[in-house]
């Protein structure tokens, strides 16, 4: 934690941002190999913070499982998962809507559970699989939430919907039995400024039912 | 050359309580009069969003996914002070960084206010630009990586002279406030609250007041009064908060301009790229295919374009500027706050004798932080006075936001009307069936009260316990506007495949799925026979997808075009159907005679074209019988656009904390063209009304001039968990003016959530809040159970 008290305070002189912290743990990772707490080393970065160089490192090739395929890509070690499906992977199906956690769109799934992509260093996926809203249909066939989706019309303007699918997919896939304030809870993290709630909440129930059969 | 005319009938009235039939003089050329809803195919039918798989899979493409080969990412340099003088902006550092293509300072701004006196100076080296709030732009940079560009822009070297500076409203109208302009200022109404003349009187900040709209004589209407209300209502400045932020990918070439843009008006951002670039129309293209929300905000190009498009044209390759969530909040446009000083004298039956209306408020450094023209137009009252000033702080520039002006108008309105008809004691239901001359809000109180149980209403604050339950209901008034500057074109190939094109985008309405049940009703096809291309200026010009426009300017001419080509079908077709072709019809995919004796299908009937491709163009005519009001290209219906919402909440007296618990809303928008899209536009009206009312608040410090929630963690919004039951009900009200006879719903769904939850929160708690967003402290400290905080507006 040696970095912690430094991290808040230049956080309060606003001169680190969120990516700035990230950047520098990304440094760390490949410079010093500790574990990625997130907080090593962000006493560094604050330190940093006017000259790019010296956060920056070397790419990295890493492996990725995205989608079912193995795909290799050469990334800057602070790139986050969002950043990497959406650059050099080219799933740009995958939103960014505040690049900090707040807004959800990035969701995708790691092993099946829902993350937020963008606060994920790509580097720390490892080998588990991730899934996009690419990835979630089997070929033509759409999975039962999707399908939902278009016949509620839970969609309007779209940027959060790629997102709101990811969770509300993985919800119906861990319990076919969901109440509405199940849902409400899955997608709580989520920001439809459009305010397509409730044909998204009616969508996600009916795609439970077809799950049960 | 006046075209030739007939005369037609239409159905007129709501369907199905008061449906009659109503001549209208018509455009010899204009596709028929259509029946009401129920005797139509693919119009008033919930067709699936045509791009909706798109959407659910990911495949949609927004401005933010546009890649071009050797495509550069741009950053911009924001002012951290909220006010100064740039002495100087050195960009040499910068660049000489590595992969750095193009680093510009920002010398010119558009979207706020201008000092008169500077507009005529001719600049100079010597009066350099100020920055006037915290975001304001200062320098853009496009370097080859994003890391590339953020790295460059702290190279920047900028001397700011700090100035003083001012941060909230009441401060700001001291007259030994810091001035945020040096003199008196012009500009347009940005954030459209309220007209803006350029002759209005200015002291120190504030500018105004401007009584336009004033009528009759309110010291008579209050001496004639039995009973008078007054009060002074607050409102926050609220934020867009797009999902999609602010985008643009620029790729400046010698052949011409290509902007892709995250926009509301494709066709008005090539005009102002076009003038500000010095190029003609036809170099200038503007593409938006998915478009991430804009709510008012991505009306125009606005700085950060202009940043974009110059710095492609000094690197010479494209450039990828896409605003960050901080950014946005910042200076991407806003929703002024107001302060509404109130006054409403009645008669004992509840006949309005006098309103008055002094207000102010503030979009920062823009203009038109009034409250539109609800209160004087809502009700019939002979003498009505308003005076409404801006009052300038630095902070950013307002824009228009959805039913911009009319939002915090109606709160304040609707909540005097309330406490009027509990001084008359009357139900605020019958109050308004005296006052209010629409007919069509009439039956939407009606069937709302009924549908919302409105008899269930107990007197304020009767329950006993610490939850207390409350009901409320407010209106709503917008203008049925029109673009008159709307065309698109139909064409039909010899396969017997069918296009439209236009410059029309879709911004999340779908109007890309209207235009094909339009077009399917015509032509007899279904809506997956018509290839929709929208959203490219190499179309015929589109409207702006603001005012709830989009539906009434474009449709008409969609079904008119299509009418048109249909008819060069028919001319083609008719010898080998050996009938004359003003008889033929189409429908269920064939083109038949009348008597069905002989037929073929559309495509065997398209084989006979002469040519390969057939295309007819339509522009929007006048609705018919004229408009209410015509200025340029923009002209508002006859009958304007109303609405009527009922709210049902809980109050915790001891926690403070407000639940929403259901809404309805009786809407109407003319002949509804797609059910369930409307219902979706409609929940997210209430929503945004429902979030306004209760949690979003930008809070700037007053100190500092910093924006303290310039995200999306402390800039609170509604989410799922905050979602209510919410019952929509769609009107069909048939007004026979134009082929299609739609008008909008977007703003009108968005202008009565706010003061209907603030009625069922008085009708709870026996006590009103008079300032928004209505948050427990503010619950409290109005029960007196906390002591009062000053605004923080």
């Amino acid at each position: 934690m040696v970095g912690n008290s430094n991290m808040v305070e230049s956080i309060k002189m606003g001169e680190i941002t969120r990516r700035q912290f990230l950047k520098g743990t990304g440094a760390a990772l490949t410079s010093v190999a500790v574990p990625n707490t997130g907080l090593c080393a962000a006493g560094r970065t604050a330190q940093t913070g006017t000259n790019e160089t010296a956060t920056a490192s070397d790419p990295l090739a890493i492996a990725l499982n995205v989608n079912g395929l193995q795909r290799t890509v050469e990334i800057e070690p602070q790139a986050t998962l969002a950043e990497v499906l959406r650059g050099p992977l080219d799933l740009t199906g995958t939103k960014i809507g505040c690049d900090r956690g707040a807004c959800s769109a990035c969701t995708v799934w790691v092993d099946r559970v829902p993350i937020l992509s963008c606060m994920t260093l790509a580097v720390d996926v490892g080998e588990r699989k991730v899934v996009t809203i690419e990835g979630l249909a089997r070929g033509d066939e759409l999975h039962p939430v999707q399908s939902a989706f278009i016949a509620h019309d839970a969609v309007q303007c779209g940027f959060c919907t790629p997102g709101l699918v990811m969770s509300c997919a993985a919800l119906v896939e861990s319990n076919h039995n969901p109440s509405l304030e199940n849902v409400k809870a899955a997608i709580s993290g989520h920001l439809c400024r459009c305010g397509t709630y409730p044909h998204v909440f009616a969508a996600t129930l009916d795609a439970a039912r077809v799950l049960r059969g | 050359m006046a075209s030739d005319t007939q005369l037609r009938k239409y159905p007129v009235g709501i369907d199905p309580a008061a449906l009659s039939e109503a001549e209208r003089q018509v455009p010899a050329e204009e596709a028929p009069p259509l029946p009401p809803n129920a005797g139509l195919v693919w119009i008033g039918k919930s067709v699936p969003r045509i791009d909706s798989r798109a959407k659910v899979t990911g495949a949609a493409r927004f401005t933010v996914d546009v890649k071009l080969a050797g495509m550069l990412h741009a950053r911009l340099l924001r002012s951290r002070l909220p006010h100064a003088r740039l002495v100087s902006v050195d960009v040499s550092v910068a660049h000489q960084h590595p992969g750095v293509r193009a680093v510009l300072p920002i010398n010119e701004t558009v979207g706020r206010a201008v000092e008169v006196q500077a507009q005529t100076e001719s600049p100079s080296e010597t009066t350099p630009r100020r920055v006037l709030y915290v975001g304001d732009i200062v320098a853009g940079v496009a370097a080859a990586t994003p890391a590339a560009a953020e790295a460059a822009l702290r190279l920047i070297r900028v001397e700011y002279q700090p100035l003083p500076f001012v941060g909230d409203i009441e401060s700001a109208r001291r007259s030994d406030a810091p001035a945020v302009f040096e003199g008196p200022v012009r500009g347009e109404s940005y954030a459209g609250g309220a007209a803006s003349s350029a002759t209005l009187p200015q002291q120190g900040n504030v500018r105004g007041p401007n009584k336009a709209g004033s009528r009759g004589n309110v010291t008579d209407g209050f001496a004639q009064a039995d009973v008078v209300v007054e009060g002074e209502f607050r409102t926050q400045v609220q934020t867009h908060c797009c999902l999609e932020t602010h985008a643009a990918v620029a790729d400046w070439q010698s052949n011409g301009l290509t902007v892709y843009l995250s926009t509301q008006y494709t066709a008005g951002v090539r005009r102002e790229l076009a003038q500000a670039f010095g190029l003609p129309l036809n170099s200038v293209r503007v593409v938006v295919d998915a478009m991430g929300g804009g709510f008012g905000s991505k009306s125009t190009a606005g700085n950060y374009v202009r940043a974009a498009v110059a710095l492609s044209r000094q690197a010479q390759a494209p450039v990828r500027l896409v605003l960050d969530r901080q950014e946005e909040q910042l200076d991407s446009g806003n929703r002024p706050a107001t302060v509404q000083r109130l006054r409403v004298g009645a008669r004992r039956d509840g006949t309005l004798s006098a309103i008055a209306l002094d207000t102010y408020g503030t979009a920062g450094v823009g203009l038109g932080a009034g409250v539109g023209n609800f209160a004087q137009s809502l009700y019939d009252c002979a003498n009505f006075d308003i005076a409404q000033s801006d009052v300038f702080i630095n902070a950013g520039p307002g824009c228009a936001m959805r039913a911009p002006g009319n939002v915090p108008g109606a709160y304040a309105l609707e909540q005097m009307i309330d406490e009027l008809a509990e001084k008359l004691a009357m139900d605020p239901l019958a109050l308004r069936d005296r006052i209010d001359p629409s007919a069509v809000r009439r039956e939407e109180r009606r069937i709302g009260a009924t549908r919302f149980g409105w008899s269930r209403r107990h007197a304020p604050g009767a329950d006993s316990g610490p939850i207390k339950r409350g009901l409320g209901m407010a209106q709503s008034y917008w203008g049925a506007n029109v673009h008159t500057n709307a065309s698109c074109e139909v064409r039909i190939m010899r396969d017997g495949s069918v296009e439209l094109l236009s410059g029309v985008q879709d911004i999340g309405t779908g109007i890309g799925t209207v235009l094909a049940q339009v077009v399917a009703e015509e032509l007899g096809l279904r809506p997956e026979d018509i290839a929709i291309r929208i959203g490219d200026t190499d179309f015929p010009a589109g409207p702006p997808s603001y005012g709830s426009m989009t539906t009434a300017s474009i449709t008409p001419p969609a079904r008119n075009a299509a009418h048109q080509a249909l008819r060069e079908l028919f001319d083609a077709a008719a010898p080998a159907l050996g009938a004359a072709p003003e008889t033929l019809v189409a429908r269920g995919g064939r083109i038949a005679a009348p008597d069905q004796s002989h037929s073929m299908s559309f495509r065997e009937a398209a084989a006979h074209l002469r040519t390969e491709r057939i295309s007819a163009v339509a522009s929007r005519s006048d609705d018919y019988g004229g408009f209410n009001r015509k200025f340029g290209d923009m002209a508002s219906a006859r009958n304007a656009l109303g609405g009527v919402q009922f709210a049902e909440v809980s109050v915790d007296v001891e926690t403070g904390i407000v639940r929403v618990e259901r809404i309805v809303a009786v809407q109407d928008c003319g002949r509804p063209m797609n059910p369930r899209q409307i219902e979706s536009q409609v929940q997210g009206g209430v929503l945004m009304g429902l979030s306004y009312a209760l949690y979003e608040e930008r809070v700037l410090d007053r100190h500092t001039g910093h924006v303290l929630n310039a995200d999306l963690e402390h800039y609170k919004i509604a989410r799922s968990r905050e979602v209510p039951r919410i019952e929509v009900i769609l009107l069909e009200n048939y007004q026979g003016t134009s082929a299609t006879d739609a008008y909008g719903i977007a703003e009108p769904s968005n202008i009565a959530t706010a003061p209907a939850i603030a009625n069922a929160v008085y009708n709870a708690i026996g006590v009103r809040v008079r300032q928004l967003p209505m948050t427990p402290a503010k619950i409290l400290s109005t029960l007196g159970r906390i002591p009062a905080r000053s605004p923080r507006v």
